[in-house]
């Protein structure tokens, strides 16, 4: 075991895979000579090599192109999106095509690629630099997405996803990169694609969270216990699949649900997880569905007045439970 | 351009392509069976047995030849919807075509998941293509580069319309090869129209293959009404990418004798004197006359090899008919991977 950050975790797990595996390689902007925007894969050029590490020319989509066509060919490549903002000149190539190969070849060609991007705001990165975008594809079927909240499951999700023979997107959030450390085990383990984690036991209220919001969630949580608001926070981990038996066991436990994500509230995972507790855990609820999420705008904008005013964090989880408990 | 040049002069043109007289008989052979087969689907569609077609009539000698050029064990094609030709050079049945056609459980394109001419035959090393046109690009240039990784001696050619080329993903397709000096070999079929949109609205240069000067590599552009001259030029472009010399783009001129698909009305933009003038340079009387006058063909041997050929595509008609459509209960399966 050793206490490590989130982007050190998934510097390990890139090189683990590197080093295990000669099918796989990365591609990417400035992810060679220098490291990576935010040094993910920092000195794994000089370990690896040009034809492993490969610096891509600033086109989204022909990289994701590219890398389905390797892995049609036998390869596992590892995309990195530098922000997932930069994200969608590449949809139509992982929707068109990656997530839905193995289907329309009635199962003969697989896509075994992992597209990585940093995700969300709180940096002040402007509307095109904060964004979360797990949902536009936790709608397709074919592809998985994945959202580690700290540095074991980070390296465990990713070690998993190019193991994987679907296309996996997988999302870091960029100010849990160096701001959430954890103990993270040495060498070959792998953590489930869509298997969900209760964070915390309690028995009042279900907060269902993912990436650096479970952080939120368990924060508001200390502070709703002190107030005799006994709180359970689940990790969803994977967003596409979505462990369903984990959280509809949480909230028939608790018969109180608030989904918390930074990605904006319409169309988000709270709703597709609202849907699945309001069919499945109906007579279980005794209050309505919560959702905690950005407000309805594009994305953050850049005045840090204006960031703050639109991020959601600790306090309004709080104040969405009170609401929830006093139901 | 091949018309009336002659038996001598085209034994000349024979051996500076490269191909003998055998391989001649087997180009002409593949060319009417990819009109044959053309031909009977697009009547399948209009008699409502079968309900999509995208004709490839008058680009047969591109397709053929240029698969001609390949180690079709070895090689690698990711094709698009009018490349029927070169699927049949790489190996794919008749049966299999009309089982594609028909939507049949059998078809190795996708079990009738795919719409018809929309191949991808994974045991014959054709990668699978959708309806978005494009996407196939930057695809072959990373079959390519797994080649190239894993030190496997084989060329990826992929096949697209000039309308294709104005989507970015050419730009980024042919960008990436270009920097990796790739393997693979861009086969750019431009038969000036995109389903109803001329090639002089894609863009004010409508010479595709100028294009590979910007990319660093050679460009060709080659009549490809003529398999002589589209074998000759993708067979160089092919012995560069495998000795390790670097893409091409080979641009064949063709003609589109038929609508953009069955469900297309090319009169809404064409004119029958402009269609009837374009027929009269249908690639497959032109070379028949050529073969004819060079003695590797005659009358007798021709109608025997339509005959042939037409009941060859008979039978794969009346035996992908009868062949059993996917069960309802398989169409959950395969949404993941194992």
């Amino acid at each position: 075991m050793g206490e490590m950050r989130l982007i050190e975790a998934v510097r390990q797990g890139l090189r683990e895979e590197l080093a295990a595996d000669s099918s796989v390689f990365l591609i990417g902007q400035d992810i060679g000579v220098n490291g990576g925007v935010f040094r993910v894969t920092d000195g794994l050029l000089d370990e690896f090599g040009p034809e492993r590490v490969i610096d891509s020319p600033l086109a989204e989509s022909g990289m994701v192109g590219v890398a389905i066509g390797a892995a049609m060919n036998g390869l596992r490549p590892v995309v990195e999106v530098q922000f997932a903002d930069f994200i969608f000149p590449a949809f139509n190539q992982i929707v068109s095509e990656a997530a839905r190969m193995y289907y329309r070849t009635n199962g003969d060609y697989s896509v075994p690629i992992v597209i990585r991007a940093p995700y969300g705001g709180g940096v002040r990165g402007g509307l095109y630099h904060s964004q979360s975008v797990e949902a536009y594809f936790a709608h397709v079927p074919g592809l998985k997405v994945v959202v580690p909240s700290n540095p074991h499951d980070a390296k465990g999700l990713l070690k998993a996803a190019i193991r994987d023979n679907n296309p996996v997107l997988f999302f870091e959030h960029k100010l849990a990169y160096n701001t959430v450390q954890g103990d993270v085990p040495e060498g070959n383990y792998t953590v489930p694609i869509g298997k969900a984690a209760v964070r915390r036991e309690g028995q009042q209220l279900s907060l269902i969270s993912y990436g650096l919001s479970v952080h939120h969630c368990l924060e508001a949580a200390e502070t709703l216990a002190a107030e005799g608001i006994s709180c359970e926070v689940v990790d969803l981990r994977s967003v596409s699949p979505l462990d369903t038996e984990t959280l509809l066991e949480s909230v028939k436990k608790t018969g109180r649900v608030c989904i918390v994500h930074e990605d904006n509230l319409t169309g988000g995972v709270g709703a597709e997880v609202a849907a699945i507790v309001a069919k499945d855990a109906f007579e279980y609820l005794d209050a309505p569905v919560q959702r905690v999420a950005a407000l309805d705008v594009p994305s953050f904008p850049y005045s840090p007045t204006l960031e703050d005013a639109l991020l959601p964090g600790p306090p309004d989880i709080i104040s969405a439970a009170r609401e929830l408990a006093a139901y | 351009m091949l018309a009336n040049d002659g038996a001598h002069r085209f034994s000349d043109r024979l051996s500076d392509s490269g191909l003998d007289g055998a391989d001649a008989q087997r180009v002409y052979r593949y060319m009417l069976l990819a009109r044959a087969i053309s031909e009977k689907s697009w009547l399948l569609t209009r008699q409502g047995r079968v309900l999509f077609s995208m004709p490839c009539d008058g680009q047969e000698a591109a397709d053929v030849a240029s698969a001609h050029a390949l180690d079709t064990a070895n090689d690698f094609i990711v094709p698009y919807a009018r490349s029927l030709g070169a699927m049949l050079v790489k190996g794919m049945t008749t049966q299999e075509v009309m089982l594609n056609m028909f939507g049949k459980a059998a078809d190795p394109n996708g079990g009738g998941r795919q719409m018809p001419m929309h191949w991808g035959y994974k045991q014959l090393g054709i990668i699978s293509m959708g309806s978005s046109v494009g996407t196939t690009i930057p695809r072959a240039s990373g079959v390519a580069l797994a080649s190239k990784l894993k030190g496997q001696n084989a060329v990826t050619m992929v096949y697209f319309g000039e309308g294709s080329a104005s989507e970015g993903d050419f730009h980024e397709g042919l960008a990436f090869a270009g920097v990796h000096r790739l393997p693979v070999v861009f086969f750019c079929t431009n038969n000036g129209w995109a389903t109803s949109v001329p090639v002089n609205l894609q863009s004010a240069e409508p010479q595709i293959a100028k294009r590979a000067e910007g990319y660093g590599f050679p460009g060709i552009t080659v009549d490809g009404l003529d398999p002589l001259a589209v074998y000759q030029a993708v067979r160089e472009a092919v012995a560069r990418a495998r000795s390790g010399g670097g893409p091409s783009l080979v641009e064949a001129t063709t003609i589109r004798m038929m609508p953009h698909s069955s469900s297309d009305d090319h009169l809404r933009y064409r004119t029958p004197e402009e269609l009837a003038a374009e027929r009269e340079l249908d690639p497959l009387p032109r070379f028949r006359d050529i073969l004819l006058s060079a003695e590797l063909l005659d009358d007798e041997s021709d109608q025997a090899l339509r005959d042939a050929v037409d009941q060859e595509v008979e039978s794969a008609i009346e035996f992908a008919d009868a062949a059993p459509f996917p069960a309802p209960e398989s169409a959950l399966n395969g949404v993941y991977a194992p």
